[in-house]
């Protein structure tokens, strides 16, 4: 099923001018309302009046995370905040949230693309949808539970926790969609298929996100469950989970381009680079209002095709990603980056200690330990200090990315130093 | 009044502690006394030695994380009922004890002792009749 089918269906000509629209009414109201972009564009010498479609687009700057931090917390919202009717947030880097607002309209927006995204995983009002993400700042929660909702489907808003009651009303519930990480999606499978209920279960459909994941994991959840599953991809900075999802066909995500203006530039020189090339996905939102976003640069990796899909749809569809071009990790569907665990031992006093970080995957859930080199100064000779050492880092860091994580203390110069530069990351992950 | 207690962090590796008794055999140095405490991840070495600032130096140079702790070493009679004289003094003066362990070299029989105020515990152990040995004399 397409849910809208005059945008999503389009011609490419009518979708680039009413891209190229969007465009300069995006530009013309950041300039004059987001005193950032106004200084930006004027640092290059352009005004609104140059950017006259979206063959213009890459005269504009770009906008990076770190222009979300630095102007903390409401420095690019470009409506009064009487306007914003919802604020979100995700980990920054330096232990400052990265903060989005939404005006009424960005709420109904989003609802629509990711309503737009359940449909293409062949869910409708019929369905009785589970939402297992995290509720709370975290986008994936709300904006799945609106978009179902908006969808008209029956939503139980399940969130994260509990998976034995999330199966159990999976079962009385006669659930038959349910939006949630792909890794737990995975846990949930096991403990279905160990509770031997599965053929109890009308679970027909997922859209995973909000984390990476492979073509091989995919199939694993569906031959385990016997359902489709579909990956939905999304950011808070860009609206939350929603920018784009795969249909049946499983042949790139098709990103509601309406809305989310997408170019992928390369690495290096940042110049767009062709249809079929990797690089890395940057987004200009057409249509937000409380924190519209001109270039903005996701980091993450991956290559667009703009030719029609045997679905019917024609927006453009982007690969699955291939990795991001920053440190960035994503365990349990957090953002961490390395910098902010350092930041959080330098709060332990005096300079920061080495540490590695290794990411692995346990029974489906992502674990974090960090690896502590025993310095001097922390040093002690009776155990239970240690252990408070122990304990009081792992709070440090929890509080830091919000994370539980397991510290280790090791003796000092074992942790991996590569080319003189200390390796900070072990990800033993395998995405399948 | 105190002894010099080298203190190694250890990471539950195989081989590990031989490494390190390698280093003090190759410095020449004795040791007079060990204990070693365990978690799941690591371990916790003390030791007295004959020379403890050359153990120190030595074992760093290796890589090791050590370093030197004052701890007392109460000298005891190898008969009943001193341990009790002992813990009964440090109770007594409110004192907690972190760790203790026993000390046998040649004649000199002492219980290693490390306690919430090092200073407190050696006035009370010597108030006490309890005699203390310094590292000169080990």
């Amino acid at each position: 099923m397409i849910w809208n089918e005059t945008k999503e269906c389009m011609s490419r000509d009518e979708m680039s001018n009413l891209q190229s629209a969007r465009l300069v009414k995006l530009v013309d109201r950041v300039y004059h309302n987001v005193e950032f972009y106004r200084k930006k564009m004027q640092a290059v010498g352009l005004e609104p009046g140059d950017i006259r479609g979206i063959e213009d687009l890459d005269k504009l700057p770009f906008t990076t995370k770190d222009d979300l931090r630095d102007t903390y917390p409401f420095g690019l919202f470009a409506v009064p905040n009487s306007q914003i009717v919802r604020i979100h947030a995700s980990s920054g880097t330096t232990g400052k949230a990265t903060v989005v607002g939404y005006t009424r309209r960005d709420i109904d927006v989003w609802s629509e693309c990711v309503a737009r995204c359940i449909a293409m995983a062949n869910m409708g009002r019929e369905d009785v949808i589970q939402v297992a993400y995290g509720y709370g700042l975290f986008t994936g929660g709300l904006g799945g539970h609106y978009g179902a909702e908006k969808m008209g489907a029956t939503v139980v808003p399940m969130s994260t926790g509990n998976t034995k009651k999330l199966i159990n009303m999976m079962i009385d519930f006669g659930v038959t969609g349910i939006l949630c990480t792909p890794s737990y999606l995975m846990h949930i499978a096991e403990t279905i298929l160990e509770m031997g209920v599965k053929d109890r279960i009308k679970l027909r459909a997922s859209l995973n996100g909000a984390e990476p994941w492979t073509e091989k994991m995919r199939g694993k959840i569906e031959e385990m469950l016997g359902i489709q599953a579909h990956d939905i991809y999304g950011l808070s900075e860009i609206m939350g989970p929603g920018v784009a999802t795969d249909c049946h066909l499983h042949r790139g995500l098709h990103v509601h381009e309406d809305h989310f203006l997408p170019e992928i530039v390369d690495r290096e020189t940042f110049r767009p680079v062709e249809d079929g090339v990797t690089g890395e996905l940057v987004i200009s939102t057409l249509t937000k209002e409380g924190i519209p976003l001109i270039r903005y640069r996701t980091k993450d990796l991956t290559s667009i095709d703009h030719t029609p899909c045997e679905c019917g749809r024609t927006t453009a569809r982007i690969a699955r990603f291939t990795g991001r071009s920053d440190d960035m990790l994503i365990i349990r569907g957090v953002n961490v980056f390395p910098s902010q665990i350092e930041a959080a031992l330098l709060e332990m006093g005096g300079t920061t200690p080495h540490y590695l970080m290794i990411v692995d995957r346990v029974n489906n859930l992502d674990t974090l330990e960090v690896q502590v080199e025993v310095e001097e100064r922390f040093f002690s000779d009776e155990i239970r200090e240690l252990e408070n050492l122990t304990r009081k880092i792992e709070n440090v860091i929890h509080q830091a990315i919000g994370l539980a994580v397991k510290v280790k203390l090791v003796e000092p110069k074992v942790l991996e130093r590569s080319m003189g530069k200390a390796v900070h990351v072990i990800d033993n992950r395998k995405f399948e | 009044m105190f002894v010099k207690q080298l203190s190694v962090f250890m990471e539950n590796r195989e081989g590990r502690l031989e490494q390190a008794a390698e280093v003090l055999k190759d410095q020449g140095i004795n040791i007079l006394s060990l204990s070693m405490a365990d978690t799941m991840e690591y371990g916790m070495l003390r030791l007295v030695v004959s020379d403890p600032e050359l153990a120190k130096s030595a074992l760093r140079e290796k890589g090791f994380s050590a370093k030197l702790t004052d701890v007392l070493a109460v000298r005891l009679d190898d008969q009943v009922g001193e341990l009790y004289r002992l813990t009964h003094i440090l109770r007594t003066n409110g004192l907690n004890i972190e760790y203790m362990y026993a000390l046998a070299a040649s004649e000199k029989k002492a219980i290693i002792v490390k306690t919430s105020d090092g200073e407190a515990a050696a006035a009370a152990v010597l108030a006490g009749g309890l005699a203390l040995y310094g590292n000169e004399e080990l």
